[in-house]
Order: C-alpha cells, then structure tokens, then sequence
C-alpha cells in the first residue's frame, strides 16, 4: 500500500512538469479549434468586406493620375517655391507631357482631374495638349500662355503642383466644404457649392429622429409582445415581422401611395372636412422620418423584446410586494432590465439610417436628401470615386466616433440582444 | 455582449455580398450580353433588334438592365472582367468613359456602316449612335385647358398654377430656365458659360422652386402626373408616349424647347465577344430594324436611311418630325463636361437651401 502511493507520489512530482505541458497542448488545441472554426467568417468578411471597402476607401486620399501621367512636370515642379510663375524648364515639361499625353489619348484623363478644382479648365487642356504635340522649340513659357492664357495664371500652376502629390488631401477637404488657395492655406467652398457640411447634420438628424421615433413605438409593443399569452404574442410578432420581410422599395413605394396629395391619407383627411387643401404629407421631413420610422421599426423592438423575454416576472411581483407602486416597480425594477436591449436596438437602427437613400430619394424633398445618395450619385453618375470615398471615409468616421462616445455613455458590454 | 460588433459586421458584409454580382464567365461563342435602360425602351429593342437577331443568327442573347451607371463598366474594366458585350449608353456616359479609355474605339470598316449616314456618328469615337430621344415637358390634358405651349409657361406660376416636375439634375433645366427668362436659343451655352448667367439661370429657377417636385428615375413623371401630384412634368418623350399609348394617359407634349440627344450603343473594353458585339450593332443599325423599333416607341433612328421607312403614323409623335423642330435647344455635351462637375455641387446646394 504504502508502496503504491509512494509511486504515485514520484509519478505526481515528475509529471508537474509533463502535466502543464499537456494541460498547454489541450489548450492550444481548443484556442485552434476555436480559430478554425471562426477562419471562414473571418476569411469572408475580410475579402469580402475589409478589402474592397479598404480598397474603395484609398481613393478618398490617393489619387495618382497627374503624377503618372505627367512625369515631366512632376520632376520639374519639384523645386518650384510657388511665389512666381514656374521657370521655362516647367513649361517645356509641361508642353512635352501634354504633347505626350494628347498622342497616349490619356490627356482626358489630366483634364478630368483637374477640372474638378478649376471648372473649365478640361477643355482647355485638351487644346493646349493638342497644340502643344506640334510645339518643336522654345522658349516654351511664351508659346503655352499664348494657347491659353491659363497657363499664366499662377493658380493653375499652384493646383497642378498640388496634384503631382499621388497622396491628395483634396477629395477629403472638399467632402468638408473646403479648399487650398495657391499658397496653400484652407479656404471655405464659396457658400453657393459649400453642401457637405449641412448634409452630414442632416443625415445625423434625421438619423436620430428616427432612431427616438422607433424607440417610442417600439417600446410599448415590444412590452406587450413580452407579455402577452404566447399564442397572441406569436400572431402579433408576425404582424411586425410581416413588413420586415418585404422588400424596402416596395414599402416604401406604398408610403408613396399613402401620402401623396390624392394618396388615401389626404384623400380621408378631405371627405371628412378636415382640410381643404392637401397637407404636405409626401416630398417633406415628414414623410421621410414616416417611412424610416416604418421600415426601422422592427430592427429596435426585436432586441427589447427578446431582452424583456429574459426578465423574470417575479422582479416586479417582489417589487409590489415590497410595497412599491405599479410605476415605481416599473421604472426602478423594470426598465433598468431593459436598458440593454433599448441600446442595441437604437444602436443598430441609428447606424443603418446613415446610410438610407431610396427613402429620401423617393418620398423625401430636396432638402431631406440624405449623405448616401450623394456619394451614390458622385460614385455611378458623376464617375467621381475619389469624392465618393472621401464622403465615404467621414460617414464612416462619423460613426465610429459616435460609437465610441456611445460605448463611453451605454457601455458596449452591456448591450444584449437577448 | 462582445460578439456585437461581429454580428453588425457580418450582417454589413452580407448586404454588401448581394450588392456585389458574381461576375460570370466569359461565355462560349454564339452567345452576347445585351444591356441597356430597361422598361418600355428595352421592350422596343428587344422586339426590333434582340429576337430577331437571335431568331436569324442563332446567337443566345442575354439581356441586362442598369442606369446609366458608368461605375459599372469601369468596374468591370479596371478589373479585367467584362461581362458586358453591348450596352446602351448616353452621350454624357460615352464620352466620359471614351475619355477614360474603358469603351472600345468603334471601328466603322469592321461594322461596314457608312458613318455619314448616321445623325451624330461623327460626334463619338466610341459609340455608334443609337436613337435621338428628347427631353420635354408634357402635361395633363384633364387638368390644364388650355395648356401650355412654350417653355416660358412652365415658369409662369399665374398662367399654369400646381406643382411642376423636373429632372434632379442641373443638365436641360439650367438652360430651359434662361429660355424662360428671356435668352435667345442660339445664345444659351454663351450665357450659362459666364457666372452671371450662371446666376441668372439659378434666379429663375428661384422663381418656381417651392412648385417642384424633383424626380431621379424616368418612370416617375408620368406617373406623378397620372396621381395629380404635379400638372407639368418634364420626361424624356417615349415615357411620355408610352404613357399615353399603354395606358391611354390623357397627357399632351409640348415640343417648345425639346432637347433632343442621343443613346449610343458601345462596347465595354475587352470584352470577351467583341466580333459578335460588332455583328450585332451592325445588324441593329440597318435601316429595317432601326424603322421599325419606331412602331415600339417614339425615338428618331439615327440612321438617315431609316426614315423612309417609318411608319407614316407614327411619324408625328418622334422629336425629329419637322413639326416638333421648330424651337429645338441643341445640347452642349461639351460645355457639361466642362462645367458639369461644378453646377452639379452648386445644383445640389442650391436644392438643399
């Protein structure tokens, strides 16, 4: 007897060492099983998602046309101070790059580029590109400002310098209302083109509007869903999920129908005699923050309810029985339960509403337009990628500074969804 | 709960999964991928150039929709995966994605088309034109009597009282709307190319702007017009025909002021059946086929050829008909992709104001 636990003794004291070393390898089992089993999704979203966002996103601040495409005035440009007009040696660079350019047919290309800072300015490049293939000697300087006297203007030679950089401030200072003048400093878009600005506050806005709409709505359903007999909650869940699987255009297409002038809103409101004329229901805030409101409505209350499934009733009874009243017992035992499911709800509804467009599009006025539908607009018809994915780049950043300030607020480890 | 951010990123990542199409593989001979406008407009190519194209040649042909997205084709180019053999672009979408080097340079001797028999065939390098559409304001007959009959009454809030539709796009209105104030048509670029004209186009369209409703695709208009939400609404002409032929819309056009332009057929660079996008364009722009696409929808062939073959009937309702040329605004593509860029920002800063 005495012999056996003796070995088992030695065997225990020359294992320690052997036993951690197992107890590491199981654990570096499972941490591989873990990451094989997360590999896929993490594989998907990163080729699918980080890449070609990461990939769209680099064009808000890199945009290599003028430096490829005139190589010439780029090395020339190189010492220019930016006080005076360009030596000779920048013109005949200059000339011989859109000469270049003009028989390459890449000269479109430069004209594009720089007729986003000087409107105009595309068409004239093209003619001084075709004049310039036929220019054989100096002195270069007089021969340009004679086929446009743009080339003598020092602005143009300030945006040219600025877009010989492959890394570009432009599109993203643009995207904020603002310019560089030929020294460089930031100006503001003159107040006639300046759009950007006002879009993001009205995005925001319209974006927490709609979240505190849907919070109130939702609310008080998702506590009748909680509560109810589970053969009327189920009926009543299929209702709100009902919409939920429709497609958003066609439910937005049927707020169109509702709100328009002669649409069955306005249409009631009038064989009742309660207006004589048809109230601005369609193409206004209103409408816009309706149809949200509607199409949203289901992405707040699913996690309150399955929060508030999770809460015991008995908190409530204990509550009352303690003496509490039916309000108090709510809002001091209740509603506390439920915080975690209000923030991911408001959470999920607020960043999806950064990016509505057809909405707006359809049933919003013109100044209900939303930050998306500019970027789609700059992104399909304007070909315009490097303003697309500045506006891009500060909607996102937008909101993973509200989300910070959100998790300083709420705290992300407290949100539940269920 | 830490898997949150993971859950609202897979769920971004399979919105944004559908939004991305599998690009196809480049398909077998004998078979061409077809795209252009949808609705009523590709109804009238599918019936007077793809099925009987498919019918004569046997080629399978696969058709497609989008709009006007000229992201898509340089999309599909930059990556070196072109579906796309033959779409139908605009003026603007050509010359913009020609300038960028993402549409085939047409060759006229491979289509063995005679180039100066085509209405604006000299103006692109990279398409081959198509039909002359135009854009014009239309009304509905049940509501304005008598209507409008000029450009200038679409800006007269006394004559026409009610709600006015109008592209959401600074292109035809900047010009109509110093038509309305007073400009000679022949020196309407040479106003808009200065600032003040700039201002004086915008000061006009003050005048009418709280009356607007500003739509983005074409099928609205008439639609907005059948509702009663608005009395005049600008369209491009076939929608306006369509509307009135299909579903017999009391609708007028009035042609004062039309802008005609032009849709073009181009190919997207490299492509994987070019030969057979070239046999199909050419076999779309014979006279025969271009005439009777007109019985389908009111767009003037381009081919001059075409003309004596068109339908008497039918003649009257095309933007080219002489009696609908009496007061015609020549659009300068030049002038927009000069300008464009920059009218468009004040365009939409003017809107949200």
């Amino acid at each position: 007897m005495t012999a056996i636990t003796d070995d088992i003794r030695i065997d225990i004291v020359t294992d320690r060492e052997g036993l951690k070393r197992r107890l590491r390898a199981v654990e570096r089992k499972r941490r591989i099983r873990a990451l094989a089993l997360v590999a896929p999704l993490f594989l998907f979203i990163l080729l699918s998602f980080v890449v070609p966002i990461g990939n769209l996103l680099k064009n808000a601040v890199y945009d290599p046309s003028i430096h490829d495409l005139m190589p010439q005035t780029v090395t020339a440009l190189g010492t220019w101070d930016g006080k005076e007009l360009p030596d000779e040696a920048a013109f005949a660079a200059l000339a011989a790059d859109l000469g270049a350019a003009n028989k390459a047919k890449t000269i479109a290309l430069i004209g594009k580029r720089l007729n986003y800072e000087i409107s105009g300015i595309r068409s004239k490049i093209l003619v001084s590109g075709r004049k310039a293939g036929a220019l054989t000697a100096g002195p270069y300087k007089e021969a340009m400002i004679g086929i446009d006297k743009i080339w003598g203007e020092r602005d143009t030679w300030a945006v040219l310098k600025r877009s010989t950089s492959a890394i570009t401030s432009f599109y993203v200072l643009d995207a904020l209302d603002l310019g560089q003048d030929a020294d460089g400093g930031l100006v503001a878009t003159p107040e006639e083109r300046a759009i950007y600005v006002t879009l993001y506050m009205r995005t925001l806005k319209i974006s927490i509007t709609v979240t505190i709409a849907t919070l109130l709505l939702g609310f008080p359903l998702a506590y009748l869903l909680a509560n109810l007999p589970t053969r009327t909650s189920n009926l009543l869940m299929i209702l709100v999920l009902l919409p939920f699987w429709t497609s958003l255009l066609v439910r937005t297409t049927a707020w169109f129908v509702l709100l328009q002038d002669n649409g069955v809103i306005n249409d009631s409101l009038r064989f009742l005699h309660l207006t004589n004329e048809p109230l601005p229901l369609i193409f206004s805030r209103f409408g816009t923050v309706v149809a949200m409101t509607h199409i949203q409505l289901p992405f707040t209350l699913l996690p309150i309810y399955s929060v508030m499934k999770t809460i015991s009733p008995s908190y409530v009874r204990a509550a009352r029985s303690l003496g509490a009243g039916p309000f108090h017992a709510f809002w001091k035992v209740y509603f506390p339960l439920t915080v975690p499911g209000i923030a991911a709800g408001c959470l999920l509804t607020f960043i999806l509403c950064l990016g509505y467009y057809i909405t707006p599009a359809l049933v919003g006025g013109p100044t209900d337009q939303m930050v998306s539908g500019i970027i789609d607009r700059a992104m399909n018809s304007e070909n315009n990628w490097g303003k697309a994915s500045a506006l891009g780049a500060i909607l996102l950043a937008a909101t993973l500074i509200l989300y910070f300030i959100y998790n300083r607020l709420v705290g992300i480890d407290k949100i539940r969804l269920g | 709960m830490k898997a949150l951010p993971w859950l609202c990123a897979a769920l971004l990542a399979g919105v944004s999964a559908t939004a991305i199409s599998v690009p196809k593989q480049a398909s077998a001979d004998g078979t061409l991928t077809v795209i252009s406008w949808g609705g009523a407009y590709q109804e009238s190519q599918r019936k007077a150039f793809m099925e009987p194209y498919a019918k004569e040649t046997g080629t399978k042909i696969n058709e497609g929709e989008y709009n006007g997205e000229i992201a898509k084709i340089r999309a599909m180019v930059e990556s070196k995966s072109v579906t796309w053999d033959v779409v139908d672009v605009d003026t603007q979408t050509a010359l913009a994605a020609c300038a960028e080097g993402t549409l085939e340079t047409i060759d006229w001797k491979k289509l063995g088309l005679d180039r100066s028999k085509f209405i604006g065939g000299e103006l692109q390098d990279c398409a081959v034109p198509n039909i002359l559409y135009s854009t014009v304001i239309a009304y509905d007959t049940t509501k304005l009597n008598p209507g409008p009959t000029s450009i200038t009454d679409l800006f007269d809030l006394k004559k026409f009282p009610g709600k006015r539709a109008l592209q959401k796009n600074p292109f035809v209105n900047l010009e109509w709307a110093l038509l309305a104030d007073g400009v000679a048509m022949g020196d309407v670029y040479k106003v808009l190319n200065t600032p003040e004209g700039v201002d004086r186009a915008f000061k006009k369209l003050d005048t009418i702007k709280s009356e607007v409703v500003w739509w983005e695709s074409g099928a609205q208009p008439p639609q907005l017009l059948a509702d009663g939400q608005v009395v005049i609404a600008s369209d491009w002409n076939g929608r306006f025909f369509d509307a009135v032929k299909k579903d017999k819309k009391p609708f007028k056009i009035v042609w004062d002021g039309q802008a005609p332009d032009w849709d073009w057929w181009a190919m997207p660079k490299g492509g994987p059946n070019l030969d057979a996008a070239y046999k199909f364009i050419s076999w779309s722009s014979q006279p025969a086929p271009m005439a009777e696409q007109t019985k389908y929808i009111s767009y003037g062939p381009a081919n001059k050829d075409a003309g004596p073959k068109i339908d008497p009937a039918v003649l009257p309702d095309l933007p080219t008909a002489p009696d609908n040329m009496k007061n015609v605004l020549a659009v300068d593509p030049q002038f927009w992709a000069d300008n464009g860029d920059q009218l468009r920002e004040r365009f939409n800063a003017w809107l949200s104001k």
